[in-house]
């Protein structure tokens, strides 16, 4: 325990730091003096790029979390893992059929999924891993689409699977998979790709390139919202 | 009757004929399979490495997550035979149930039993009752019953049925209408996944099945393993092709002729998946349309 109680005591990589109470990993690094240059992307939660291991005190259970979102805690003994090595398979998406041949082809590993569900517990954005690497297996492309789409890549599942899977790999396959062959395609957007290559927008966009910073701002203010950002506009 | 039910890789896939047959024909007698709303590989096999746990993970996950209605329905031998043997291991094995359970964090005892579709016409519905709610009896169609391995063996731990000599679908054909065709080698192995590696091997194994169903006057083997339809089936390729053996012979899933049997719509059936097909043979019990289609 620090001292002072509006500090905490942290561990990066054995070694200890003293902070201010409420920073994020990611702050309470450059705090201690770090400059970070790798395991620091987007600082929003969105990027992936620092993944962070830790435990507390003497719990046994290894925690996660994004350095950029997570609060540093006392007692907490921590490393960021940047970058794991993963292999990645290449292709056209174009060319493959949607299917588990597909995916059992580039990624033979996932069969060697024993389902310990490892991957789930170390997920930061809490995705059921597990499960979509069983959706994988049976060539259900829709399911693995959708129980991944919150994932941002950060690697911590391949960094403790047993089966060596490198599950966010075969997530985005069947993402592109899924956008490419089962999705419907959507109409209205080519009808106004054509729109725009038939020249119907170009005197909107000449208006608006001529327009000065008060137009500009008049326009922006009074543009055309869905109705459901109004609701939310509206409660706010 | 609403029961949990554990399809399997292979039924959600290679075997959907199987999946979807056998979900119509439990429909048209009252039970509702109630899929897993998640699950995994059962692992496939069960693991007979006494010492490791890691086997038992994904199966105990399984069975688990059925724990509140206490039974989970299965089709697919190799799950039935995984999920049964996990469960015992689980529900007698203090030391493993601990380690297990632990590791997935689930409080279970091993409450689950794991039935099979024709242990619940057996004992839930009855062959007598079932034989009464047959709208097209299959007279004349001679059925070879094929159990494989992995239903009745081994026999202390699955409790299906007499391993050498096994009744359960002679008497589920019997009640469907099916002239049921004994054969000696009905508990033989069709080759199983020797068929990745040395594929000739398995075909031999298949081959001495099919030639003695076959003169024994057997029109059709009825199996509930999607493995062994798989290796009996495609053992007979090469009758497609024109070359080698003569006899062909349809290899169809149990829940397929009992789906024709209760009149459910053809479409549940995917008899165009099969390599040698049924369809000739079964046609004047098919052309159940749905009634939309009919309507139109």
């Amino acid at each position: 325990m620090a001292a002072d109680s509006s500090m905490v005591r942290f561990f990066l990589m054995g070694k200890p730091h003293n902070v201010p109470k409420g920073l994020t990993i990611q702050k309470a690094m450059e705090y201690a003096g770090f400059r970070l240059l790798r395991g620091c992307g987007c600082r929003g939660g969105f990027c992936g790029a620092c993944g962070t291991v830790y435990r507390v005190g003497s719990d046994y259970r290894l925690k996660v979390g994004l350095a950029c979102q997570t609060v540093v805690e006392d007692q907490m003994y921590l490393a960021q893992i940047p970058f794991f090595p993963a292999v990645k398979a290449a292709y056209k998406v174009e060319d493959l059929p949607p299917t588990a041949e597909t995916l059992i082809s580039l990624y033979p590993e996932i069969l060697r999924c024993v389902g310990c569900n490892t991957c789930r517990k170390v997920c930061p954005q809490e995705i059921e891993v597990m499960r979509y690497i069983a959706a994988a297996q049976r060539g259900d492309i829709a399911k693995v689409a959708d129980l991944s789409f919150d994932c941002l890549m950060c690697g911590l599942c391949a960094s403790r699977c047993p089966a060596e899977i490198v599950q966010y790999h075969v997530a985005i396959l069947a993402r592109r998979l899924y956008a490419r062959h089962i999705t419907k395609p959507a109409v209205h957007l080519a009808q106004c790709v054509a729109a725009i290559d038939r020249g119907e927008c170009d005197a909107d966009l000449a208006a608006m390139v001529a327009a000065d910073s008060a137009r500009l701002k008049a326009l922006y203010n009074a543009r055309e919202i869905e109705p459901e950002d109004l609701e939310a506009a509206g409660q706010e | 009757m609403r029961l949990p039910y554990f399809p399997g890789c292979t039924l959600h896939s290679k075997a959907q004929n199987f999946d979807a047959s056998a979900r119509a024909a439990a429909l048209a007698l009252d039970i509702v399979m109630e899929e897993l709303p998640e699950w995994t590989c059962c692992g496939a096999t069960f693991s007979t490495s006494a010492d490791s746990a890691m086997g038992l993970v994904a199966p105990t996950r399984i069975l688990a997550s059925a724990k509140d209605a206490g039974k989970l329905l299965t089709l697919c031998s190799f799950c039935y035979n995984t999920l049964k043997r996990t469960n015992r291991v689980i529900a007698t094995d203090a030391e493993q149930r601990r380690k297990v359970t632990t590791f997935i964090e689930e409080d279970y005892q091993g409450n689950v039993q794991t039935v099979h579709l024709l242990e619940v016409l057996r004992d839930e519905i009855g062959f007598e009752a079932l034989a009464a709610r047959v709208s097209k009896r299959l007279e004349g169609l001679s059925v070879a019953p094929y159990y494989g391995c992995l239903l009745l063996r081994p026999a202390d731990e699955m409790g299906f049925d007499d391993p050498e000599r096994p009744t359960i679908l002679e008497n589920f054909l019997a009640s469907l209408g099916c002239t049921v065709v004994d054969f000696p080698h009905k508990t033989e192995c069709c080759g199983s996944f020797v068929a990745v590696g040395t594929p000739d091997a398995a075909e031999r194994c298949s081959a001495r099945i099919l030639d003695m169903a076959v003169a024994q006057g057997a029109e059709m083997l009825a199996v509930s393993c999607p493995l062994c339809q798989y290796n009996l089936d495609h053992a007979q390729r090469e009758v497609q092709a024109g070359r080698g053996r003569t006899a062909r012979v349809p290899i169809l899933y149990f829940s397929q002729l009992l789906a024709i049997a209760l009149g459910c719509e053809d479409a549940c059936l995917h008899l165009d998946a099969h390599v040698v097909d049924p369809r000739p043979r079964l046609s004047k019990w098919l052309g159940q349309q749905s009634q939309a289609t009919a309507l139109v």
